[in-house]
C-alpha cells in the first residue's frame, strides 16, 4: 500500500513504516518558540534538568509577538530568551527580524523536515513540504532537550485542486472557502494534503497562506507536495541544495478527498466570531470597517503587499478607516521598499508597523475600540482576539482588505481592480 | 474518585476565551495570569470555582493558540478535570502535559451546577444531580502514561526520555 505525504515524511523521521493511526517517536529537525511561549518552555527545560540543547537540532528563539516590547513584563521575557540563546548557543531572532513562520519558511525549514514550534501557526511551513505542527511549551521544552517528540500519525484528507484563480480571487479565498465548507473542527487531528494539477500555478507564498490556516480547521498539518514550484522558490533564495522532491504515492490511502475548482471561487470573508463563518464579500457591502490590517503570518509577504499597493496606488484610505500594514519580515520590508510598495502604501495613508505579530493577537498595537470592526488579513477572528471583547473581526485576502480601506465598507476587490 | 461541581460552557470555547492574548505580559507571573481565566467569556467562573470542580464544555474546546497557559490557568483555578464532546489537538496535548485529565464524553446532559462524581479508573461519570451515568473515551496509551505521572515534566524527570 502506498504512502501519503505525511506517512512518507514521518516514516523517515521515525525510522519506522509510519502508517496513519500509529504512535511514533520522531526525530525533530527544527524546533522553535517565541516570547509568549518560550519563557514557560525554558523554565520547563531547566526544571527537567536539561542544560544543553540537543545537538541534532536546529533550535531557534524568536522575539516577534510584541515588538518593540509594549510592557516591562514582556521586556523581561525578551531578556530571558536572549540570555537562554546566549547560554545554549541556539539561534535568536530579535525584534525587527520578523514573524517566526515567515523566517522559518524563508531560511530555516526545508522539504521533508519535521518542524515543531510553540505556536499554532507552525503549520505554515507545510507550504514548502515540511511536516510542521504546533505544540505547547512543555512539549517544545522536551524537544529542545531530547531532540525528539511523540506523534500520532494523522489520517490525511486530500484536497484536490483544479482550475485557475479568477481575477480578484486569491489563495486566502481558497483556504477560507475550504474552512467554511468543512468547519472549524473539520480536520481535527487530521492532515490536510493538497494535490492536483492546479498546484503548478500556486506559488510558495500562496501555499504558505493556505498551509498557515490549516490549523483553523483543526488540522495537525497542512501539507503541500515538494515539487518544481518548491525547487524554484528555494533556488531563488540560494537554497537549491535543500530541495528534494516529495510527492505522495499514487495508491496512498486518504480518509477522504475534497475537490476544489479554483474557477468556482470568489472573494470571501470570514465574519465574527469564527473562521468558518464565511460569506461572499459582495454580500457584506454595507458593513462599515474602522480598521484594515494587512500583514501577519498569513498575508504579510511581498506578494501580498504588492497586491495591496497596486489597488491603493494613487488613492487614499477612507477617512473613517485606519490602514495598518505589517510586513512579515525584515526581508519583506526591504524588498517592499525597493519595489516602491511601501512608498505607495504610505502615500495612501497607511501606518507601517514593525515586522511582527502584535495586532493580530491583541498583544501590541492596533487594539480595537468598543464596537469597532476590523477587516484583517490574519487567520483568526475569535471574540476578544484583537485586544477587545467588544470588537468585531472580519478576515479576507489582501485585495479585499485594500479595496475596503478605500471605500470604508467591505468591498469585493473586483469592483476596484 | 473526583467529586465537584460542573461549570458548563458552550461549543467552540477558544484559547482567546480561556486566556485572552492581551494578558500575554502576565505569562511569566502565573498566579496573576490565572486570575483572568475566562475573563470575557465567563467572568464569574474564577470567583465561583472551588478546588475539585469540573470545566465542562461542548465541542472543539480550546481551538486556536498553542498557549499551554490555557489549560494551566483552568487547572490553577481549581478544576480537577475537563469534560468535553471534543477538544482541539494542541489544547488536548497541553492539558495532559500539565496533568489535567481530559474526559471526552457527551456533555449535552450535564447542566451548569450539576454535582459530578468521576471514577477515572472505571471510566465513569455519575451526575449526582440528575442520576445520569456517562462513560468517557480512552486516551492514547502514551498520553495516559504522561497523565499518570502528573504531566510531561514529571514524566520526563522520571524516564529521561519518551518510552513507547
Amino acid at each position: 500500500m502506498g504512502k501519503t505525504l505525511v506517512e512518507k515524511i514521518l516514516s523517515v523521521k521515525s525510522e519506522t513504516e509510519a502508517k496513519a493511526g500509529n504512535i511514533i517517536i520522531a526525530n525533530v529537525d527544527l524546533v522553535f518558540a517565541h516570547e509568549t511561549t518560550g519563557p514557560l518552555a525554558i523554565r520547563q527545560f531547566q526544571a527537567a534538568g536539561f542544560k544543553d540543547v540537543a545537538s541534532s537540532l536546529k533550535a531557534v528563539l524568536f522575539i516577534d509577538h510584541g515588538v518593540p516590547s509594549p510592557a516591562w513584563q514582556l521586556s523581561n521575557d525578551h531578556m530571558l530568551l536572549r540570555r537562554f540563546a546566549q547560554e545554549t548557543g541556539c539561534l535568536l531572532s530579535d525584534i525587527g527580524d520578523g514573524i517566526c513562520h515567515q523566517i522559518v519558511a524563508e531560511s530555516l525549514a526545508k522539504p521533508g523536515d519535521l518542524v515543531v514550534g510553540a505556536d499554532s501557526h507552525t503549520v505554515t511551513a507545510g507550504g514548502i513540504g515540511a511536516f510542521a505542527c504546533g505544540m505547547g511549551s512543555s512539549d517544545i521544552a522536551i524537544v529542545f532537550g531530547v531532540g525528539k517528540t511523540w506523534l500520532r500519525v494523522p489520517e490525511s484528507i486530500r484536497i484536490m485542486v483544479s482550475g485557475k484563480f479568477a481575477h480578484g480571487v486569491y489563495a486566502k479565498d481558497l483556504i477560507l472557502h475550504l474552512i467554511g465548507q468543512i468547519g472549524a473542527d473539520g480536520a481535527t487531528y487530521k492532515a490536510l494534503e493538497f494535490s492536483g494539477d492546479a498546484l503548478n500555478n500556486i506559488s510558495i507564498p500562496e501555499r504558505l497562506t493556505i498551509a498557515n490556516m490549516a490549523v483553523e480547521a483543526g488540522a495537525k498539518v497542512g501539507l503541500f507536495t515538494s515539487d518544481n514550484v518548491t525547487k524554484a522558490y528555494l533556488t531563488a533564495l540560494g537554497r537549491s541544495d535543500q530541495y528534494q522532491q516529495i510527492i505522495p504515492d499514487h495508491d496512498a490511502v486518504y480518509e477522504k478527498t475534497i475537490n476544489i475548482n479554483l474557477d468556482d471561487l470568489e472573494p470571501v470573508v470570514a465574519k465574527p466570531h469564527s473562521v468558518d463563518n464565511i460569506a461572499p464579500a459582495r454580500e457584506l457591502k454595507n458593513i462599515k470597517i474602522q480598521q484594515v490590517l494587512i500583514g501577519t503570518c498569513t498575508n504579510g509577504r511581498l506578494d501580498d503587499l504588492a497586491i495591496a499597493a497596486k489597488i491603493l496606488k494613487g488613492k487614499k484610505h477612507h477617512p473613517q478607516t485606519r490602514l495598518l500594514v505589517g510586513p512579515a519580515s525584515r526581508g519583506v520590508l526591504l524588498a517592499a521598499i525597493e519595489a516602491g510598495y511601501i512608498q505607495t502604501l504610505i502615500d495612501a495613508g497607511a501606518v507601517i508597523l514593525p515586522p511582527g505579530c502584535g495586532p493580530c493577537l491583541g498583544l501590541h498595537q492596533g487594539a480595537l475600540g468598543t464596537g469597532e470592526a476590523c477587516l484583517s488579513t490574519a487567520n483568526r477572528n475569535f471574540k476578544a482576539r484583537m485586544g477587545n471583547p467588544e470588537g468585531f473581526i472580519y478576515l479576507s485576502s489582501p485585495a479585499t482588505a485594500a479595496a475596503t480601506a478605500i471605500t470604508g465598507e467591505i468591498t469585493d476587490p473586483r469592483e476596484v481592480i | 474518585m473526583l467529586k465537584g461541581k460542573a461549570f458548563k460552557f458552550g461549543n467552540g470555547i477558544s484559547t482567546d476565551d480561556i486566556i485572552p492574548g492581551r494578558f500575554a505580559h502576565l505569562r511569566s507571573n502565573l498566579p496573576e495570569l490565572a486570575k483572568h481565566v475566562m475573563a470575557d467569556a465567563a467572568p464569574t467562573f474564577i470567583t465561583n470555582v472551588k478546588p475539585g470542580d469540573f470545566f465542562v464544555a461542548g465541542s472543539n474546546l480550546g481551538l486556536g493558540s498553542s498557549r499551554e497557559h490555557a489549560p494551566l490557568v483552568i487547572k490553577m483555578a481549581g478544576a480537577s478535570a475537563i469534560l468535553a464532546k471534543s477538544v482541539a489537538r494542541i489544547f488536548f496535548r497541553n492539558a495532559i502535559n500539565v496533568g489535567l485529565p481530559v474526559l471526552l464524553c457527551d456533555t449535552d446532559g450535564i447542566k451548569d451546577g450539576d454535582e459530578l462524581e468521576i471514577n477515572l479508573i472505571a471510566g465513569t461519570i455519575l451526575d449526582l444531580t440528575t442520576g445520569n451515568q456517562l462513560t468517557f473515551d480512552k486516551i492514547p496509551e502514551i498520553m495516559h502514561r504522561i497523565l499518570n505521572e502528573g504531566g510531561l515534566l514529571p514524566y520526563i524527570q522520571k524516564h529521561g526520555d519518551y518510552k513507547l
